[in-house]
């Protein structure tokens, strides 16, 4: 049994696994990541439109700060945010941002004087100031008061990373390519690291470690059709969900992203709306400011998601060969600012589908995109239950987006639970809590076991097919658990998908033998895998029985603050389980900063809870009595929901900006 | 509308973990479908007629540069390739060059990590110390622009597999390697002196090595301006050794 210590397992090497790396050997911890690609070629290198930081550099930004930040992402999360975790992130976002300029992110820039940009179809001057000219710029997005997406062209994710890991390498971090996490060691409530599989010589290694974290991003490829990359495949949620300890969180909080081209489903960038494209319908009508005449195109993303369908729905889709379809209309913007700032766009647009977006209208329609639910942890990115196992980013539901994500949020997110959670970690480990006590026997009860699984799988006979399963699991996630669900629909998803993974217990892994390097072993035990978590997924869904965010019921349409005010936790107690269990989690309406209210789209569907008018009450007091006494935006902050002394100390400080001073 | 084609994939296949193994061509017969790639083609082939066959890809759309291959003996990123602008033969080699894991896969990405390490790829500035408070330092806006401009480099490997020089010497740091240089002299973050530069890339293995065959700039996915930044580095090495 080859066995590897560290002190710190990352499992995953995209933005946010590759902070906790290089932030732990900072701190003079050992390091090791896992991953299945060289960590550049990470999902992280396809976020495109940028990173939200409120710097208020640019003109359309002037006035933007944290606090605007906080109620963008508590509105755009339909009040299911963690809303002390939010506050940490709308600080620590800026500070984020800069330290990726101090390692090399080429973001776009702020030029003084003129430029012309279109909003709402209009043609239109911003001047921007002498005194911001060279800081870093942003562009508008959905779901934010202020423009505060920060880029560099629609590259944004693809600098971010390649700075990020070449900031690793100089750390000297150790990356362990093509080794893939197919179990976590743990004992007693004690993560202990995980069995990993090499893919290119089949070897299983133990790597043992005082703190493991997993920072695998989302599941999206348990839907036939994602944005995500083709290893988005929920095996981090699965192997943590595997140990019947760690519990998952809002699974059903799936994000689809209106403007994926059709039939790929490749993303084009929110930026192409946000810098003033529009939405077209099969009469060439732009259709969403008859839905949401306020923020139109660039309302939060499942509304806009939800309004294409709808249109969709009543005939305007554009007719093709692989259903309807809208168009997405950059043409306005001409053909300089597309060559600039939506390049990628451009190539997909070229590469894909044979058209110039200078010219040509694109095809689009709402596509899953984002996984607000993953791995349940606390604040400081430790799971709640299983004690030494972190996560960050998408993989984790930490929990900051709710049950809507906003755009710009999620690279954004990944470095900024990165910069904390490399901190939690570290104070962990320099504990007595953080000691070893595992015996090798019992780690190598893990590799054994695991390497049962994958010698049965490979001598099966008169099994079932993996590709055959999880096609029929993706197409059940893509007509059952969608945009819209209702209760036949989600049972039927559940009853399927249960049958599917009694089914999956009896893999075969047809003609391809080989312990090495085999993809349909890999396929195998991942689709195992993949079933699982497309089964929380669906329960999830099923039960709960109100709209939120982007988990829309047709047949529960309000939001219900008074029954489901609640993160549905998930986990798998017993293996022979055929279901995973489902508990609740309550959100606590009296410590809010933001208690719940009207997020401003189509008609106010919220069934209020009781608790939600007695604290508006008491915060606009508070709000009251300390304004009269004139104090500051954070003192009034501080009187509603204390939060700094959650951070580490070096990140407590306050931030600058052109209007306000350290 | 036409019977759509039948195309024939010939795929050079290897495996290296299997003794018995040698390099040989094997033809699949694939149906061309509308806005077909050679992702899709590929995965059918996976999925429907040998489970084994080994390729990489992870975005799929262009921006990764996982799925480098010979395309008809080309460089080329297979996942953005429409089958409809090749013809109904088509043949698959992997990237050459770099270690083979097997068919189509190859780790480029270990060849990228050594070159990385070698040619220091970060911001080096020991004096500045960071305030994580404090508003970021300034750049001017065509600055930054023109860094992003040799920053969206992927590193698929396509202009090393298309480089004539990298034959004759081994550790050649290819245009990739020299593009990063120029990324990193045009970056005011990156204190490094002219003379540092000099000691990384004023060799055989680095800009005076390049015979400016420049079969990189014809490959190179993200049309990089290869051909000038090579050129500039040529002239700002010859400045700095006089």
């Amino acid at each position: 049994m080859k066995v590897i210590y560290t002190d710190v397992l990352i499992i995953g090497g995209g933005l946010a696994g590759l902070r906790v790396a290089t932030g732990v050997k900072e701190r003079g911890h050992d390091a090791i990541v896992l991953t299945l690609v060289p960590p550049k070629r990470s999902h992280s290198a396809a976020a495109q439109g940028g990173m939200q930081a409120s710097l208020a550099n640019s003109t359309m930004g002037e006035g933007d700060n944290e606090d605007v930040h906080f109620a963008d992402t508590i509105k755009g999360s339909d009040w299911g945010a963690d809303q002390m975790v939010a506050r940490m992130f709308t600080h620590c976002a800026p500070k984020a941002i800069r330290e990726l300029a101090h390692w090399g992110v080429p973001w776009t820039r702020v030029k003084r004087g003129d430029r012309t940009a279109i909003i709402n179809a209009q043609k239109v001057t911003i001047t921007e100031s002498d005194e911001a000219h060279g800081l870093i710029t942003a562009r508008d997005f959905g779901g934010t008061k202020k423009w505060r997406t920060c880029y560099t062209s629609d590259g944004t994710g693809h600098s971010m990373l390649y700075a990020m890991d070449n900031k690793a390498h100089q750390e000297q971090v150790e990356i362990h390519e093509r080794l893939e996490a197919i179990a976590l060691i743990h004992e007693n409530g004690r993560c202990y690291g995980a069995v990993a599989r090499n893919l290119m010589n089949g070897e299983l290694v133990a790597y043992v470690s005082k703190a493991t974290t997993i920072a695998t991003g989302g599941y999206g490829r348990i839907y036939s059709v994602s944005t995500n990359a083709v290893i988005c495949q929920g095996i981090g949620q699965a192997i943590a969900l595997e140990t019947g300890v760690a519990t998952l969180g809002n699974m059903e909080a799936i994000q689809f992203h209106p403007t994926a081209i059709v039939p790929v489903g490749i993303l084009t960038t929110e930026g192409c709306r946000g810098d003033g494209g529009v939405l077209r319908d099969v009469d060439g009508y732009r259709f969403m400011p008859d839905y949401e005449p306020e923020k139109k195109e660039l309302a939060s993303r499942d509304v806009v998601s939800r309004r294409m369908t709808e249109h969709m729905r009543k005939g305007k889709g554009v007719k093709s060969r692989y259903g309807d379809h809208l168009w997405l209309d950059i043409t306005i913007l001409g053909r300089e600012h597309i060559e600039k700032n939506l390049r990628e766009v451009k190539e997909i647009c070229e590469n894909f589908l044979g058209i110039d977006p200078a010219v040509d209208w694109i095809p689009v329609r709402p596509t899953q995109h984002y996984s607000m639910g993953g791995i349940r942890t606390k604040y400081t990115g430790e799971s709640q239950t299983l004690k030494g196992l972190y996560s960050a980013g998408e993989a984790a539901c930490w929990d900051m987006h709710g049950f809507n994500r906003l755009g710009g949020n999620s690279v954004s997110e990944t470095v900024v639970a990165g910069m904390l959670v490399t901190e939690y970690i570290s104070d962990f480990l320099e504990s007595e809590d953080a000691n070893l006590s595992i015996h090798t026997s019992m780690v190598e009860k893990f590799v054994k076991k695991e390497q049962e699984k994958i010698d049965a799988l490979l001598s099966r006979e008169n099994g079932e097919d993996a590709y055959e399963l999880r096609r029929a699991m993706e197409k059940i996630m893509m007509d059952d658990v969608g945009i819209f669900r209702n209760g036949t629909d989600l049972q039927k998803a559940v009853d399927e998908l249960k049958s599917l993974h009694q089914r999956a217990k009896n893999i075969e892994v047809f003609r391809s033998k080989s312990t090495a390097a085999n993809p349909a072993l890999v396929n195998a035990y991942r689709t195992q895998k993949m079933i699982k978590v497309a089964l929380c997924v669906a329960l999830g869904a099923l039960l709960r029985t109100e709209s939120r965010g982007a988990h829309s019921r047709e047949d529960f349409p309000m939001r219900d603050d008074a029954n489901w005010l609640k993160r549905s936790i998930t986990s798998w107690p017993n293996e022979e389980d055929s279901m995973p269990t489902m508990t609740y989690e309550e959100i606590d309406i009296k410590t809010m900063e933001l208690p719940p209210g009207f997020r401003g789209y189509g008609k106010d569907l919220t069934q209020h809870n009781p608790q939600t008018k007695v604290r508006q009450e008491e915060v606009d007091t508070i709000i009251q009595e300390l304004e009269t006494k004139g104090a500051s935006r954070y003192e009034l902050q501080d009187a509603l929901m204390p939060f700094l002394d959650k951070l580490p100390k070096k990140y407590q400080g306050k931030n600058e900006r052109l209007g306000e001073s350290l | 509308m036409s019977e759509p084609r039948t195309l024939t994939i010939n795929i050079l296949r290897f495996d290296p973990h299997d003794k018995n193994d040698v390099p040989h061509i094997e033809s699949f017969k694939v149906k061309e479908a509308d806005g077909m790639t050679l992702y899709v083609v590929l995965n059918e082939i996976r999925e429907h007629h040998d489970n084994s066959l080994k390729f990489d890809f992870v975005c799929r759309a262009g921006i990764c540069g996982s799925c480098s291959m010979l395309i008809d003996g080309r460089p080329g990123l297979a996942c953005r390739t429409l089958t409809k602008k090749l013809g109904s033969t088509i043949t698959l080699a992997p990237l050459p060059l770099f270690e083979l894991i097997g068919d189509l896969s190859v780790y480029t990405g270990k060849w990228m990590r050594g070159l990385n390490e070698r040619l220091e790829t970060w911001i080096h500035d020991k004096e500045s110390s960071f305030n994580v408070d404090a508003l970021e330092e300034r750049m001017e806006p065509e600055v930054a622009d023109a860094i992003y401009e040799l920053d969206r480099c992927i590193e698929c490997g396509c202009c090393v597999a298309g480089c004539g020089t990298i034959q004759m010497r081994e550790n050649f740091v290819g245009a990739v390697g020299l593009n990063k240089i120029a990324r990193y002299h045009l970056d005011p973050r990156d204190k490094r002196s002219d003379e540092e530069y000099y000691e990384i890339i004023g060799n055989e293995e680095g800009v005076f090595g390049c015979m400016t065959l420049l079969g990189c700039e014809d490959v190179c996915p993200k049309e990089l301006p290869l051909q000038s930044k090579i050129a500039y580095l040529r002239r700002m090495m010859l400045k700095t050794a006089l």
